[in-house]
C-alpha cells in the first residue's frame, strides 16, 4: 500500500467542542498533525488580542486547523463521495490543504506582519516547500505533492472546486472559525446550521454550489458572519490592544536601529529588524516568546517601550474616539502638534486605526470584481446568484461598512505637567472638536 | 497618520487618473513588487494578485471625497475612472511629500492596458519560479485569456525595464 492511501490501524479521534469529534484515518494526516510546524500552531492564538476582551478566546490556530480539516473531510468523504462531478483523486490534497492552510501564521500575526512587512501566506508556502518536517511528510506522498498543497492554499491550483472548499465566500475555513470563535468568545452570534449547508453543497463544473433549498441556512451563515465581524473581530478594545502591540514592536525596532543598549536584547527579533530572517528564525517565534519579551521590557530604561509593554501585559489599554478622516485630517495634524507640546510622542500615543468589512459581494459584469459569488442550484438545474433570490442578502450585498477610531492614553492627558495643553487636547478629543 | 491613504492619492494624482479597478489593483501590485512602500496585502484571485485592503482604501477615499469615481461606458462593458478631487489634492499637500521616487513608473504603468498589467502582475506573483515554470503556471491560472508568446515576452521585458 502506498503512503498516500495508508490507513491507521485504528481511527484516531479528537474531542472537539465545535464538531464534537474530529476523525483521522489517514497516516499522512496523522503524521502531519504530529509535525513540529503543526504543533507550533498550538502556541498561536486564533483571535490574537481578543482574549483581552472575551476572556474565553484563548483557543489556538491548531484547534481551528483541525476543525477546517474535519469539515473538508466530511464534505469529501460523505457529501461529495461518489458524485461524478467530484474527482476522488483530489481527496488527499484537499484534506492536507485544509489542515495546513494557516501554517504560516506567526505570533499575533496581524500586528507582526504590519510592522515587519511579512506575509504569513509566503511563510505557509515556505514551510510546505522548504526544509521542514511537513515538507518531508508531503514528499513521501509524491515529489510534486508539496507543490500541489501549496497551490491549493495559494488559490492557484488548477481544480477550482478544490480551491473553493478552502477559500471562497462559503468555505470550510469560515464555517469553522465563525462557530469556533463564537463558542470560545461566548457570544450568541456566529451560530448557523452548518449541517444543513453541508448536506446541500454540490460540486458542479469548476465550482461548489448550494442547492436552492438550503438558501435560508446560507442567509443565516452570512448574517452570522456580519455580526461576528462587528461584535467580535473588530471590537474597539481588542483593536486598542493591537495598536499597542504594533507600537511595542515598532519601538523595539526603532531603538535597535538607533543603537540603544537593551537590558534584555531583542535577540529573536534582530533578523526581522534588518529583514535578514530565515524560515527557522520565523518558526522559533510564538506568542510565548513575544509575551516573555514584553514582560522583560517592562523594566527597560526607555520610557516608551517599558510603558507600552506594561500597558499590554497589564491591560492598561488606550481610550478611543470616533473620527471622520475626510473632515478631521487637518485637526489630526494639530492634535499631533499639541501632543508634542505636551511632551507625549504622537508616533506612539496618538494612533488612527480603520477597519472595514464587506459582508457579501457578487460579480457584476464589467465591474471587474474579484469575488466568486455564492451560486444556488435550482431544481431546474439552472444556477442563480444568491442575492438575486435572497432579499436579506441583497440588502447587504456590496455594502462596505468602515469604522475609524483614534486611540490615545487618556490618563497621560489628565495628570502631570502642561495641564493647559492637555486640557486643550482633551477638549478636542472629547467635546466634539473632532 | 492616514499615510497609507495619502500614498494612494499621491499615486493616482501622479498617474493623472486611472481607468479600471483591475488596472489600479495591478498597478499598485507591480509598484509594490518594485519595492515601493505600499502596505496593502495581496492574494491571488480571479484576475491575478488582488488586494481587498486596496479596494477598501479606495472606497474610503471616495467616501472622504478625495477621489472621484466615474463610470465610463465602453460599449460592451463599463469601467470606473478614478481621479483625485480638489479636496484630495489638498489632502495630498497637507500629508507631505511624495513617496514615488520616479513618477515615470506610474506613467509607464498607466500607458499599458489592463490585460497587459494582469499578465505582468501574474508573472511577478510567481517570481519564485523560473521563467518556463512561470509561463506554464500562467497558462494554468489564466488559460482562458490565451496570452500569446509575444505578449509574454513583452511582459518579461517590461518587468526588466521597471526593475532596472
Amino acid at each position: 500500500m502506498s503512503y498516500a492511501t495508508q490507513k491507521l490501524a485504528e481511527e484516531k479521534v479528537f474531542k472537539d467542542p465545535v464538531h464534537r469529534y474530529i476523525h483521522v484515518r489517514d497516516q499522512v494526516i496523522w503524521d502531519l498533525i504530529n509535525s513540529r510546524e503543526v504543533q507550533r500552531l498550538r502556541r498561536i492564538k486564533q483571535l490574537g488580542t481578543s482574549y483581552l476582551v472575551f476572556h474565553g478566546a484563548e483557543h489556538s490556530r491548531f484547534n481551528h486547523s483541525l476543525g477546517v480539516y474535519e469539515i473538508v473531510r466530511r464534505i469529501s468523504d460523505d457529501i461529495f463521495h461518489g458524485r461524478p462531478e467530484w474527482d476522488e483523486s483530489e481527496r488527499l490534497v484537499v484534506l492536507c490543504a485544509a489542515l495546513l492552510h494557516d501554517l504560516g501564521h506567526g505570533p499575533f500575526s496581524h500586528s507582526f506582519e504590519k510592522v515587519f512587512s511579512v506575509d504569513h501566506e509566503e511563510f505557509t508556502r515556505e514551510i510546505l516547500l522548504g526544509d521542514t518536517e511537513v515538507n518531508e511528510i508531503l514528499l513521501k506522498v509524491s515529489a510534486d505533492f508539496p507543490k500541489k498543497v501549496a497551490e491549493v492554499i495559494a488559490k492557484t491550483y488548477s481544480n477550482k472546486q478544490v480551491v473553493s472548499l478552502i477559500s471562497s465566500q462559503i468555505d470550510a475555513d469560515r464555517m469553522d472559525y465563525l462557530q469556533r470563535d463564537a463558542y470560545y468568545t461566548g457570544v450568541s452570534y456566529g451560530h448557523f446550521d452548518m449541517e444543513r449547508i453541508l448536506r446541500v453543497m454540490r460540486p458542479l463544473d469548476d465550482q461548489v454550489v448550494i442547492k436552492s433549498s438550503g438558501m435560508h441556512a446560507v442567509e443565516d451563515y452570512i448574517m452570522s458572519r456580519y455580526q461576528m465581524y462587528w461584535q467580535v473581530y473588530f471590537h474597539p478594545v481588542a483593536r486598542s490592544a493591537e495598536v499597542i502591540l504594533r507600537k511595542i514592536l515598532q519601538r523595539a525596532k526603532e531603538l535597535s536601529k538607533s543603537g540603544y543598549k537593551f537590558e534584555q536584547p531583542p535577540t529573536h527579533f534582530l533578523a526581522f529588524f534588518d529583514r535578514s530572517f530565515t524560515l527557522k528564525e520565523y518558526l522559533a517565534l510564538d506568542e510565548g516568546v513575544l509575551m516573555t519579551y514584553f514582560q522583560l521590557w517592562m523594566t527597560e530604561r526607555d520610557p516608551i517601550l517599558s510603558d507600552l509593554c506594561d500597558r499590554f501585559v497589564n491591560r492598561r489599554l488606550f481610550q478611543y474616539v470616533d473620527f471622520d478622516p475626510g473632515k478631521d485630517y487637518k485637526k489630526l495634524g494639530e492634535l499631533a502638534q499639541l501632543f508634542h507640546s505636551a511632551g507625549i510622542d504622537p508616533e506612539y500615543y496618538l494612533i488612527d486605526d480603520s477597519t472595514s468589512d464587506l459582508p457579501y459581494d457578487f460579480y457584476r459584469p464589467g465591474e471587474e470584481e474579484e469575488r466568486l459569488p455564492i451560486h444556488l442550484l435550482m431544481p431546474s438545474g439552472d444556477i442563480k446568484e444568491l442575492s438575486r433570490l435572497s432579499q436579506i442578502v441583497d440588502a447587504i450585498s456590496g455594502k462596505r461598512r468602515t469604522d475609524y477610531k483614534l486611540y490615545f492614553p487618556a490618563e497621560l492627558l489628565i495628570d502631570g505637567k502642561k495641564k493647559a495643553i492637555k486640557q486643550q487636547i482633551l477638549e478636542m478629543l472629547r467635546e466634539g472638536g473632532l | 497618520m492616514l499615510q497609507e491613504h495619502a500614498k494612494i492619492v499621491d499615486f493616482i494624482a501622479t498617474a493623472e487618473g486611472v481607468t479600471g479597478r483591475k488596472k489600479l489593483q495591478k498597478m499598485i501590485y507591480i509598484m509594490k513588487k518594485m519595492d515601493m512602500p505600499f502596505q496593502e496585502k495581496y492574494e491571488f484571485h480571479i484576475y491575478g494578485p488582488y488586494s481587498e485592503e486596496l479596494t477598501a482604501r479606495v472606497e474610503e477615499l471616495c467616501d472622504m471625497g478625495f477621489l472621484s469615481e466615474a463610470l465610463e461606458d465602453k460599449g460592451s462593458y463599463v469601467q470606473y475612472k478614478y481621479t483625485v478631487t480638489e479636496e484630495g489634492m489638498e489632502f495630498r499637500k497637507v500629508l507631505g511629500k511624495s513617496i514615488l521616487d520616479n513618477p515615470v513608473t506610474a506613467e509607464k504603468l498607466n500607458a499599458k492596458s489592463g490585460r497587459f498589467l494582469e499578465l505582468t502582475a501574474t508573472l511577478l506573483y510567481f517570481d519564485n519560479l523560473n521563467r518556463q515554470e512561470r509561463i506554464d503556471k500562467l497558462h494554468v491560472v489564466k488559460g482562458k485569456l490565451n496570452f500569446t508568446a509575444e505578449e509574454i515576452d513583452e511582459a518579461f521585458a517590461f518587468i526588466e525595464e521597471l526593475s532596472a
